[in-house]
């Protein structure tokens, strides 16, 4: 049985991928949390693991951080093997995620130099490391407090400190925004940039179409522990529907003729809806944008607001499977009803 | 090439050797440690638990029980030094599940470190509590008048016996950290296991006016043995031999049961 499922390890990551995942199964009970995903991370890019709560995102993490062991496949990350090779593997990754978490009872100092400590480097590097890294995410000024007592925001910069500190080649980041204001989340995104601009390749996993589309180069959409779609960002979009641009009319009574306009001018097909006073205008490119403004103003329409919108994780689902996503809502709710006419 | 990586030889082999493993468990030590600092709350049973039993039961029941104060000082006293080292070693418990519930030990678990470094460390940094609580069980007790008749090699007899049974009871707190849901759970568990171990034994009575079926629960609860080895130690009487022997068995039976439980259950978490 092991010569079966030693034998595809035998033949090693290919040249230029940080990460590799290769048909990994994982079951909790009779739940398949994982059911043969592959995946590849080439080096120095991000990938976004886009999928609903329950998909398998988090699950997926913790076998490539070596927390828990898969049932099946394979995975090497930075050429190692998650199963034969833990502790080499340990070494090559930073793990930012809802989960594994910094102790709330140290200092951000602290917190950063423990891990630096845990990491093999000598106290004078484990201090200048914590040190130069509190600096970039903006925590100086609360080295020395306690971690407790920092904001959201604060919080999970000093998680992606402490995932930074032996300088990881590959980072995983298990839903860096979840829970976080806006602004917040754009501090989160920045730094990820920031990572990202200096080499380091990311695994990044989200609910959000719109944390995938700032931060990822290539995409995969899991569902029910399956990839149901990959690719870049761009073929995705083109499959599930790109940008929608809206337009407020200055007059909402004008929103038909400002549809037929653009219908008549081959620019676009636009849809409109009285009940919300908005005109709708599915984008292919920026070109496309440029041109429906440039349309509408200069037949003289008053625009009072613009704004482009992506399409959700329920629409992005709904495009590749054809089934709305949270479908364990939907199960849950069909018993219940069934129950009723008994009761 | 290699300037970018930390540590490029051990690296490649994934060996941590001896070196390794002390700095890991120096460095948890200290983080241990360090979170006393943020939360001196948790250091109230280190600190006070010593003077709030012994000022309680030499002045409100010593009087009854032995006839006089000064006589239950010497005899109790011995006995909550006894007691001490298994109350800390049940905090053992406790921390090492609020680290797997707050996930810091996940992070842990992403680190090239030994699984065991976590656990040395802990049971480190309680024997540092535990050792702040006898010093300050002991100097109580002298202030209040505690005569240490026997010598001090024998007072550190006491303490290291109390450290030894407590290290034993380490492994069952650490099973039942692991084992129960909430460090509030680990706390109410290990509070009724220890109550009843606690006075059904001779640490606060003499056992001789107890019904009969407490007797032959009290004769073999190894707290029994602990408490009379310390007071035999502890005010020079010479029957050491015994209570000694006794609590030493307990502590390698316990530790040869429990030790690979613990460790199974955590290497299956870890």
């Amino acid at each position: 049985m092991t010569r079966i499922s030693t034998a595809p390890n035998d033949r090693g990551p290919a040249a230029g991928n940080a990460v590799e995942v290769r048909g990994i199964v994982k079951h909790f009970g009779s739940t398949k949390a994982l059911d043969g995903v592959d995946l590849t991370v080439r080096e120095g890019t991000v990938l976004g693991v886009l999928g609903p709560n329950g998909a398998g995102k988090t699950t997926l993490v913790r076998v490539l951080s070596t927390l828990i062991k898969p049932d099946a496949g394979t995975a090497f990350v930075g050429g190692y093997d998650v199963l034969r090779q833990p502790k080499q593997l340990r070494r090559t990754i930073g793990l930012t995620g809802q989960y594994a978490s910094v102790d709330e009872l140290l200092s951000g100092y602290e917190n950063l130099y423990l891990i630096g400590r845990l990491l093999d480097l000598s106290s004078k590097e484990a201090k200048a490391r914590a040190t130069e890294l509190l600096e970039r995410f903006s925590l100086t000024e609360a080295a020395k407090r306690v971690a407790k007592t920092y904001s959201g925001g604060m919080r999970r910069r000093l998680d992606l400190a402490a995932s930074m500190i032996g300088r990881p080649r590959v980072l995983y980041l298990d839903e860096p925004t979840t829970g976080l204001d806006p602004r917040t989340r754009n501090e989160v995104w920045d730094e990820v940039q920031r990572m990202v601009a200096d080499g380091a390749t990311v695994l990044l996993t989200t609910q959000y179409m719109e944390e995938a589309e700032q931060l990822a180069n290539e995409l995969t959409v899991i569902d029910r522990g399956r990839v149901i779609a990959a690719g870049g960002i761009a073929d995705l979009k083109a499959q599930v529907g790109g940008r929608t641009l809206q337009v407020r009319p200055g007059h909402p009574a004008e929103l038909p003729e400002m549809a037929r306009c653009l219908h008549d001018t081959g620019i676009a097909t636009a849809t409109f809806s009285a009940d919300t006073g908005l005109l709708s205008v599915p984008l292919t490119s920026e070109d496309q944008l440029t041109a429906v403004i440039g349309v509408l103003g200069t037949r003289g329409f008053g625009i009072a607001d613009i704004d482009t919108k992506l399409p959700s994780l329920d629409e992005v689902f709904l495009a590749i499977t054809g089934k709305p996503s949270d479908r364990p809502a939907a199960e849950d709710a069909a018993p219940s009803l069934a129950k009723e006419p008994v009761a | 090439m290699t300037t970018a990586t930390l540590a490029p030889a051990r690296a490649e082999e994934g060996r941590i050797g001896l070196p390794g493993h002390l700095r890991h468990v120096g460095a948890l030590t200290r983080r241990n440690l360090m979170r006393i600092k943020a939360d001196p709350e948790s250091m109230f049973d280190a600190v006070l638990m010593p003077v709030i039993f012994t000022v309680l039961f030499v002045y409100v029941f010593g009087g009854a029980i032995s006839g006089g104060q000064d006589a239950y000082k010497q005899y109790m006293i011995p006995g909550l030094l006894g007691q001490t080292g298994i109350t800390l070693a049940m905090a053992v418990g406790t921390g090492l599940n609020s680290d797997f519930q707050t996930g810091v030990m996940d992070r842990f678990r992403t680190l090239p470190i030994g699984r065991s470094s976590v656990l040395l460390s802990k049971i480190a940094a309680e024997t540092c509590r535990a050792l702040l609580s006898f010093t300050i069980l002991i100097v109580f007790a002298l202030i209040l008048g505690f005569e240490l008749k026997g010598g001090f090699l024998e007072l550190l007899a006491a303490v290291g016996l109390s450290l030894l049974f407590g290290m034993s009871i380490v492994w069952i707190s650490m099973l039942l950290g692991m084992a129960l849901r909430s460090a509030q759970a680990v706390q109410g568990v290990a509070m009724l296991v220890l109550m009843p171990m606690q006075f059904g034994s001779s640490i606060f009575a003499p056992t001789d006016t107890m019904p009969g079926w407490l007797q032959a629960f009290t004769k073999v609860n190894p707290l029994s043995a602990l408490a009379d080895a310390c007071r035999a130690l502890m005010n020079g009487q010479g029957a050491v031999a015994h209570p000694v022997l006794i609590v030493l068995a307990w502590s390698i039976g316990i530790t040869a049961v429990f030790a690979p439980l613990a460790v199974a259950r955590f290497r299956k978490r870890t």
